[in-house]
């Protein structure tokens, strides 16, 4: 934390500065008033009446142009701090690989973004500012009041023990209902928004009702715990505003035996107690500030569980270049040397004892039933995930000593669920590859069957993505590939490219990919017999590893189980009894 | 942004379409400002009684304060002249007792009233909250195409987070610094007339200056309320696309594109911060000065005699505690400003009205059959005509598959059935009733859809499986999931049917997805399941599996296919050939396949495509 509040440290004591300053001409009016009373009026001197006056007007304008001078500066350095470290927690997040994503609730990372981030600046702005403030005037208000009349003034020095004893009852209480609202809230959030991405089936099922009462009972929750908040607060604010009262009684009584007995002036009196008023803020906000100071502290933690989250993928210290064997660019010739995978937490492989070799040019075909690991080991090559044994060499380098952003210029993704990002049709397609010219551009749209893009409303400059227009799931998936194979990448990783595409349009785009194909190296996840024909060979995966590596002919004609997953093609239409149970088994 | 051509009118601003606008006029500004009071009102109706005595609490608590200062002044005034006269303390000490009496009282009531608005202030957020999730829920899909998925996080996280901080830290101190001021304004008068007016002058200028600001800051926390949005919707794309993100390096364009709104959104709230900056000192200003000024008036009236020296400590004492309170009213006011800019977006969302409404007078689907018919059904996108004018009929447990090219109108059919949209023109009829009559509810118990995007909610296998049926008995679940071909795979999981999926069902691949939401439509047991490009990521022993399942499960059940695979259109009774929205094949799928029209064409491609590789 401190390390981003330093660019602010300066402004942070300017603030601090003016507000000890704007005590300190808070205090002295009451000094003033004093020597008004006790002076001009008591003793009948008009002439010293208005300069002392004047004095007053002076340190009221000055008060509260200090008060100006941090409110201002609170606005540039806090908001500034703010915006700081969400730049920084943003960059961290897309530095953390899918698994990290995929455990995380989209909710709890938004609101650490957002509210927590909040909090501690509110604290930064304020708490902390009058958390010192408080304390100076506090002691400057006592050693004041010693200099009037000693016994009283340690009378109110000493109400000081039963409020560091309050302040410790309360940060014990409090942390703990604190971060629980925090992550209450975090959780709603990701209610929030899931129902606002999952509302098409919510709708298609009719589920208002139901996903209504889950976010009521929720929200329910946090409004139990918030209530939790409240009543530790008001216990612990009520008990606190009695002692500086209490003690404000306590030396009426005392003060005004004194003056009896004549040991104090009765203007000392006055004084004593208008100064002794001015600490009944500085103990009132006290409930209020450390309230956000614990408010701050469990934001902050919250913040620093993800901003301490190392990346697992990143790129090496000292990375080496994806270079070919001549040491020219890459060729693409792809290693799978005993590659293994399981999910972090998990005790089981999902892949294990994976050794391929793709030459280069040559396309892969991976194929398996669902959840057999042909996305998990195909997402092994842009290191989306990482290998948990063996390693993935692209030209003999390992993956993993090669800078990232070298590796997925070289090696380019389409994925099953086509993504396009909030921008034009042609930002979205040469993501990655700025210097793509337009020609790249045209060849890569009718490669992938997408010349559609150029009958949007601006053609190429239509806005697409969530905030743009809508397009449908074939759409989507043509662009998205037109983005993969744009500038022709040495190695392509293809996961079920063609699954929302009809057949006609499907016979064109394997027509185009199959000569793009010839040139790159490629891994292709289908399902489908027609995308197997894309490949050169075809490795077949079960329980978590290579059975067999061949031609598709090869296969169907040697490899039962393959044939089962291809499906016979003479048996699609109305599969037989027997067929069936085989899947079965 | 561009300034409205037409004289703004309340139509022009319903809803959500002021939401880009900053500045706005001042008759729109008024009638934004109208529907976020009249939320506010509403949302604070059902607490009227606790407000009355959270109102009186206030006022005990104002007394039991104001008798403070008073009771110190008596204290010098009254209790030490008889001391210093030696005539005991007796005055003295019933005016410490009276002193301790306030205290008690003090600290008692501000415990209720502090406890009394923490429940007030949760329960409006809680309602809040819900009015505006239900409402969302309630819109259409044609208002989130528009509105964006980020965009409605955005309204239920940071708006209600701002209206929840006003409420949380506002509401305590308006009522008692309102009433603090009274009460001191009334006991200064009574102490001194001529001092009183002079501190109650000061109140031109404060009110001036509250004008200032209340203009200002409005369309500050406007501007606000909208850059956080779009910090808001851009975390939202990141996170959700984030494998893209990485796999094709947009992460430094999206650093850029992030700055940029994050350092809008820290602008906007700089300005509102400025303001506050001139106003809360502004206040401070008037009431310094204003001190001054009786100080020296007071001064002089004293020593004429005019005024004893007590009163004028006392008044002065009365004074800063007068002009305290103002700091939190600005705060308040401020709060309050932000809030009414939350409440703005909010009360806009809830004004949307669904453009696929909820029926007046609902008809009962007691028992639904099934039987569909379009009856010349005519819809389209914004200007692009869809569908001209579609007559269907579908008789009950009729198995229909829906073909054709992209933007055929395949998809619209299937959405005009499961309601998601409403005609433009004609109707749509599920057993003779107009699908706009029939209660939501009922509708999706007689209608399923299920979609080639295969959401899942975090939570367990069982849970996504039972969306379709809540309350449904393990057995249930599981039978489902047997009945299509997924039990296998979910045994086989970690934790079997209770394996968390993670986010978006992230855990799972596309094709077990899929085969999820199948059961999950199984387990609903609709009347007319609508399957669109359903199984396009099944591998085929799974997509064999589920048409087994299919020939069983839709047997007597009507049901519209939209497949490209034709492997799954060969289950059907009937095939529609649509082309730019019109039928143009309508029979068997065998005879079809037999004749010489477009689906003979398309089935001997797809035959092509099959045996294509068996060749190779």
């Amino acid at each position: 934390m401190r390390l981003y509040a330093r660019p602010y440290a300066g402004q942070m004591l300017v603030m601090l500065a003016t507000a000890l300053l704007a005590v300190a001409a808070a205090i002295s009016i009451p000094l003033v008033i004093r020597r008004i009373v006790d002076g001009p009026v008591t003793h009948g001197d008009r002439s010293a009446l208005l300069p002392l006056a004047a004095l007053a007007l002076v340190l009221g304008v000055v008060e509260a142009s200090l008060n100006f001078t941090r409110r201002w500066i609170q606005g540039t350095s806090t908001l500034g701090m703010e915006r700081d470290i969400r730049d920084v927690l943003y960059r961290h997040l897309q530095s953390l690989p899918p698994a990290f994503h995929d455990r995380w609730l989209s909710g709890q990372l938004l609101s650490r973004l957002t509210s927590d981030l909040s909090a501690v600046r509110r604290f930064f702005g304020f708490g902390l500012i009058f958390l010192v403030a408080n304390v100076a005037t506090f002691a400057a208000i006592c050693t004041l009041l010693v200099r009037i009349d000693v016994f009283l003034g340690l009378v109110v020095t000493a109400s000081l023990v039963p409020i560091g004893f309050l302040c410790a009852r309360f940060h014990h209480q409090f942390s703990g209902v604190s971060r629980r609202v925090q992550d209450q809230t975090g959780d709603l959030a990701s209610r929030v928004e899931e129902a606002a991405q999952g509302i098409r089936v919510v709708k298609a099922f009719g589920r208002r009702r139901h996903i209504v009462d889950q976010y009521t009972a929720d929200s329910t929750e946090v409004r139990g715990t918030q209530l939790e908040k409240v009543r530790i607060r008001a216990g612990f604010a009520s008990v606190l505003d009695v002692i500086p009262n209490a003690t404000l009684g306590v030396v009426l009584v005392l003060g005004a035996l004194a003056v009896g007995s004549g040991r104090i002036s009765l203007g000392d009196l006055v004084a004593f107690i208008t100064l002794a008023l001015q600490l009944v803020w500085p103990v009132e906000a006290l409930g209020f500030i450390l309230a956000s100071a614990q408010e701050a502290g469990t934001a902050a933690q919250r913040v620093f569980e993800v901003l301490d989250t190392e990346p697992e993928i990143a790129s090496p210290a000292v990375p080496v270049p994806l270079t070919g064997p001549d040491g020219g660019p890459p060729v693409g010739r792809v290693r799978f040397e005993g590659v293994g995978y399981r999910f972090p937490g998990s005790d089981r492989d999902v892949l294990h004892d994976i050794d391929l070799e793709l030459e280069p040019g040559e396309t892969l075909a991976l194929v398996g039933t669902s959840g057999s690991g042909k996305t998990t080991l195909a997402m092994l090559l842009p290191r989306l995930a990482d290998a948990t044994r063996g390693r993935v060499t692209i030209d003999g380098h390992d993956v993993r000593d090669v800078a990232l952003p070298d590796l997925r210029t070289v090696v380019a993704t389409a994925f099953e669920e086509p993504i396009l990002f909030s921008a034009s049709v042609r930002e979205n397609v040469t993501l990655g590859r700025p210097d793509a010219t337009d020609a790249d551009v045209e060849a890569a749209l009718d490669l992938a069957q997408a010349r559609f893009a150029h009958d949007l409303p601006w053609g190429l400059d239509t806005r697409v993505g969530e905030q743009g227009m809508s397009l449908s799931g074939g759409q989507r998936q043509r662009l998205a590939l037109a983005r993969a194979v744009l500038g022709r990448p040495r190695v392509l990783v293809l996961d079920d490219p063609l699954s929302a595409l009809d057949v006609e349009t499907e016979a064109l785009v394997e027509e185009a990919l199959r000569r793009v194909l010839a040139a790159t190296t490629a891994v292709v996840v289908v399902h489908r017999p027609s995308t197997v024909a894309l490949a050169d060979r075809v490795a077949f995966l079960r329980d978590g590893t290579v059975e067999a590596v061949g031609t598709h002919a090869d296969l169907m004609a040697t490899n039962h189980a393959y044939a089962e997953v291809m499906g016979d093609p003479a048996t699609v239409v109305v599969p037989g009894q027997s067929r069936r149970e085989e899947v079965r088994r | 942004m561009s300034a409205p051509t037409k004289a703004p009118s309340g139509a022009d601003w319903r809803g959500v379409a002021a939401e880009h606008t900053e500045n706005v006029s001042s008759t729109v500004a008024g009638l934004l400002r109208g529907r976020s009071r009249r939320l506010l009102g509403s949302l604070l109706a059902p607490h009227r009684r606790t407000l009355w005595v959270v109102l009186g609490l206030v006022v005990v608590q104002n007394l039991a304060s104001l008798a403070g200062p008073y009771l110190i002044g008596a204290g010098i005034d009254r209790g030490i002249p008889p001391l210093l006269r030696g005539e005991g303390g007796g005055t003295l000490a019933v005016v410490g007792v009276a002193f301790a009496v306030a205290t008690g009282l003090q600290v008692l009531t501000q415990r209720t009233f502090m406890l009394l608005t923490g429940r007030i202030g949760q329960d409006v957020v809680l309602d809040l909250r819900t009015r505006v999730f239900e409402h969302f829920q309630r819109l259409s899909m044609a208002f989130h195409e528009d509105y964006t998925s980020g965009r409605v996080i955005s309204r239920q996280t940071s708006d209600v987070d701002a209206i929840s901080e006003f409420l949380d830290g506002g509401v305590d101190a308006v009522v008692r610094a309102l009433l603090s001021i009274v009460g001191i304004g009334v006991t200064m008068l009574l102490l001194d007339v001529p001092l009183a007016i002079v501190g109650l002058a000061s109140f031109v200028p404060l009110f001036a200056l509250t004008l200032w600001f209340r203009r200002e800051s409005a369309t500050a926390y406007r501007t606000t309320r909208e850059a956080v949005a779009m910090v808001i919707v851009q975390i939202v794309e990141t996170l959700t696309g984030i494998r893209a993100v990485q796999a094709f390096r947009r992460e430094p364009r999206n650093e850029e594109i992030f700055a940029a709104l994050n350092e809008r959104y820290r602008a906007a709230s700089q300005k509102s911060f400025s303001l506050m900056a001139v106003y809360g000192p502004g206040m401070k200003l008037i009431s310094n000065v204003t001190i001054a000024l009786i100080l020296f008036y007071g001064g002089t009236r004293v020593l004429d005699g005019e005024l004893g020296v007590g009163v004028l400590t006392a008044f002065l004492l009365y004074l800063r505690r007068f002009f305290d309170p103002l700091q939190d009213l600005a705060q308040f006011f401020n709060a309050l400003q932000s809030a009414t800019a939350a409440l703005e977006k909010l009360s806009g969302v809830l004004e949307e009205a669904p453009s696929v409404p909820d029926a007046e007078r609902p008809r009962a689907l007691p028992a639904p059959r099934g039987a569909v018919r379009f009856d010349a059904v005519s819809f389209g996108y914004k200007e692009k005509v869809v569908l001209p004018g579609l007559d269907l009929h579908v008789p009950a447990g009729q198995t229909v598959a829906l073909v054709g090219a992209t933007g055929a109108g395949k998809t619209t059919i299937a959405r005009l059935l499961g309601r998601f949209y409403d005609p433009v023109e004609g109707r749509v009829l599920l057993d003779g009733v107009d699908l706009r009559e029939v209660e939501e509810h009922d509708l999706h118990r007689a209608v399923v859809t299920v979609t080639q995007e295969s959401f899942l909610f975090s939570g367990s296998v069982a849970d996504n499986i039972a969306f379709g049926r809540p309350g449904a008995s393990r057995g249930d679940i599981e039978e489902a999931a047997r009945r299509i071909g997924a039990h296998e795979f979910i045994a086989a999981l970690p934790e079997g049917y209770d394996t968390d999926v993670r986010k978006r069902g992230g855990r799972l691949s596309a094709g077990q997805r899929q085969l999820v939401s199948f059961a999950r439509a199984f387990l609903a047991d609709p009347a007319v399941l609508v399957l669109d490009e359903a199984t396009s990521s099944l591998d085929i022993p799974h997509e064999r599996l589920v048409q087994s399942a299919l020939r069983t499960i839709l047997a007597d059940r009507t049901a519209l296919i939209i497949a490209h695979r034709l492997s799954t259109v060969e289950i059907a009774d009937r095939v529609l050939v649509l082309s730019d929205g019109r039928v143009v094949e309508d029979g068997p799928p065998h005879e079809l396949a037999a004749g010489t029209g477009p689906y003979a064409r398309l089935h001997h491609a797809w035959r092509q495509s099959l045996h294509r590789t068996g060749a190779a």
